[in-house]
């Protein structure tokens, strides 16, 4: 495999008519890397949480406001009651402290083939799109995200930055360095390929509720 | 695939009698040209936007050896595997070896053009492999038997008639025997059909939109989820990119999305954006246990050394074909091979053979409108012209044609030759024009007159009614 490798390079540097980059050559664009740029970004005004809100019903998306993380477990009831779900939901370990209404069958870890419901914590919300972020990890299995049939997001109001580009200074602070996965939600899975018509649900979640936890979303 | 684009001209003009295809190309390009436009008048940024992206990617393609080698140490990092393909034929022992140590029978794949382009199903499936498309589109054409004839949109010639069929046709070993005609049924049965292959798969295989060098990251985009299913689902991971996607940092990469989403669907953004990054970790309760990403260059690489490198800018959003009146009206198949439209007419004749595909930089009519709405800028036209300029140097264009150009490129350079010469054509037929004005039928332009009536010229060359005109002012004037 390594020959494929210097192959490529080789081929690649006759074509840019050049030798490997010299160490000079080389901190100049470690430089680059390690120096944030300032790209173009969707200039915006107004509050986010209301932009997360306009944005996410938009796509289909549904949304609920509460002032505390107290109130998601009846937020939750609420959401399954009007879809007349019954009261079976998979809970992401980071939302393990919640406690969840009388009658409620919980049980926290990855997803089952048949799972209805999950409920999961985000890592952050981006503002520009009303995008939600989760992270993989032992916290936040990836498989709430896409396996049941309805995902339900808790998302703290503090949580949500402007733009893209703030979700990734976060992501760079992180300890444990990148995550296996990052995923960037903004809506419940869709598909346009059956004579562009729009159709929920293809494969990953049919509905995708948020549930907006703040005190600002008293008001 | 082999490419069967030297039937360019017999495979265009049957899609054009083609009332399916027809049919099915008319409610599909309203639809992406106005939501395009819609997404766009809704950012003022985007020209800004696409400058960038141009500038990002001109600076990656200049250094690309770094940062291809600066993304496979981050790949390693973080207990992931780089190969790199030289060829097609490279990527397919490769992945084909990769499976086969994963003792797998079943893989699922989300959608990857690369793949299609390197023929991965067709080896796998020769090994004794079940593949499944997984993204609704590919797995249509995979019933079907056909390549994709959109970029974005595999199936995007096929009626929701044909459609009901082919799942009726294929669905009823599963039990499924009900004839479906609602757009909802068709795509919850192929939901429940998809569903189990997810969890059976023992590999994953998915495409890479944009490759991050500060991070060692992969990325994909899609509406349906099916590509987060396939990678998190089975046991080992693949993704099949080109060495020409790699961009420096995450910053740069939301550049991309920003301009991707929106020329591409006409949304702000897709669903599901995913960032991986590496097997899963320890503590994890899901995700792939191999990471593997499989660098293909095929032709890249020496594209990068001259006039073509413009073309690797491409994030393959499908807006050119999507504004082309060619593609518009004999839609993907006819170019014969994986790429259609404008970006397929330069890639096509680069990958496979300036003859081979000889037709294709020769059907556009270069009115630009590809470059107008390319997200990065690439000057579609002229790379098609200069593919043009490269058949003829090659010998490649037909004899006539090349002597007819010689004769016309002669005369050309002799002005004074050039409107004796002219006055004569001109002065016959605009005689016999003179009472209808126009020509039903004429000998050597059949192709145009059989569609349409051929204007008949006034008699006169325009340099000899200026001369007249200008003469005929100086009198007045005097």
């Amino acid at each position: 495999m390594s020959d494929g490798r210097e192959e490529v390079l080789r081929s690649v540097r006759v074509s840019l008519n050049r030798e490997r980059p010299t160490p000079e050559e080389r901190d100049r664009l470690e430089a680059r890397i390690a120096t944030l740029r300032r790209h173009t970004r969707p200039a915006f005004e107004g509050d986010l949480v209301g932009r997360v809100v306009d944005k996410l019903s938009s796509r289909a998306a549904t949304t609920t406001l509460v002032g505390t993380m107290s109130e998601v477990g009846t937020a939750v009831a609420d959401f399954l009651g009007r879809n007349g779900f019954s009261k079976k939901i998979a809970v992401a370990p980071a939302l393990a402290d919640l406690t969840w209404p009388q009658g409620f069958d919980v049980h926290t870890g990855k997803a089952r083939a048949d799972e209805c419901v999950s409920v999961t914590a985000c890592f952050a919300a981006v503002g520009e799109s009303g995008s939600l972020v989760l992270l993989s990890g032992a916290e936040s299995p990836t498989t709430l995200n896409f396996v049941p049939e309805n995902h339900i997001v808790v998302v703290r109001t503090e949580q949500i930055v402007a733009h893209f580009e703030d979700v990734w200074l976060l992501l760079r602070a992180l300890p444990q360095g990148m995550p296996r996965a990052v995923n960037v939600i903004s809506g419940p899975s869709r598909t346009a390929d059956v004579e562009q018509t729009i159709q929920l649900g293809a494969h990953g979640p049919r509905r995708l509720h948020v549930i907006l936890v703040g005190r600002d979303c008293l008001a | 695939m082999q490419p069967l684009s030297r039937q360019f001209k017999q495979r265009a003009t049957i899609a054009i009698k083609d009332a399916n295809l027809q049919a099915a190309l008319g409610k599909a390009k309203e639809g992406f040209v106005g939501k395009r436009a819609a997404a766009i008048a809704e950012l003022p940024e985007f020209e800004q936007l696409r400058e960038e992206a141009k500038a990002i990617k001109d600076h990656t393609l200049a250094n690309l050896d770094f940062y291809l080698e600066r993304y496979e140490a981050q790949v390693k990092k973080y207990g992931g595997h780089v190969h790199w393909a030289k060829t097609a034929e490279d990527a397919q022992r490769i992945v084909l070896d990769i499976c086969r140590k994963a003792n797998a029978k079943t893989v699922t794949k989300g959608k990857s053009m690369v793949s299609e382009e390197c023929g991965i199903n067709e080896v796998l499936e020769a090994a004794g492999m079940e593949v499944v498309e997984t993204d609704l589109g590919e797995y249509i054409i995979q019933l079907a038997h056909e390549p994709p004839s959109h970029i974005i949109a595999p199936a995007v010639h096929k009626t929701k008639a044909q459609v009901s069929d082919l799942f009726h046709t294929h669905h009823a070993k599963f039990g499924l025997t009900r004839r479906l005609t609602e757009v909802a049924d068709l795509v919850n049965e192929a939901r429940q059909v998809l569903r189990k292959q997810f969890f059976r798969a023992d590999v994953g295989i998915t495409g890479g939109n944009f490759l991050v060098a500060e991070t060692g990251s992969s990325i994909i985009v899609t509406n349906e989820g099916n590509g987060d299913l396939t990678q998190t689902l089975a046991r080992v991971h693949i993704v099949t990119s080109g060495i020409e996607r790699v961009v420096p940092t995450l910053d740069d990469a939301t550049t991309f999305l920003r301009l991707l989403a929106r020329s591409a669907t006409g949304q702000e953004t897709e669903t599901y954006t995913t960032i991986s990054t590496g097997p899963r970790r320890s503590g994890d309760l899901d995700g792939p246990e191999e990471y593997h990403v499989v660098l293909v260059d095929n032709g890249r690489s020496r594209m990068l050394g001259g006039q073509f490198r413009d073309m690797l800018r491409c994030i393959r959003c499908g807006a050119c074909m999507n504004h082309c009146p060619v593609y518009g009206a004999i839609g993907g198949h006819a170019y014969g091979w994986v790429y259609p439209g404008p970006m397929g007419s330069v890639l096509t004749p680069l990958f496979t053979g300036l003859d081979v595909a000889y037709d294709l930089p020769n059907a556009c009519t270069l009115n630009g409108r590809c470059q107008s709405v390319c997200p990065v800028k690439i000057p579609l036209p002229d790379l098609l012209r200069e593919l043009r300029h490269r058949q003829y140097e090659e010998k490649i264009t037909p004899a006539y044609q090349r002597l007819a150009l010689s004769a016309w490129a002669f005369l050309a350079k002799r002005p004074r030759l050039y409107h004796a010469v002219m006055r004569i054509p001109v002065g016959v037929l605009g005689w016999f024009g003179r009472g209808r004005g126009s020509f039903a039928s004429l000998p050597l332009a059949s192709a145009w007159t059989r569609s349409r009536e051929m204007p008949a010229p006034q008699g006169k060359t325009f340099q000899q009614a200026w001369r007249e005109r200008m003469e005929n002012r100086d009198e007045r004037r005097t």
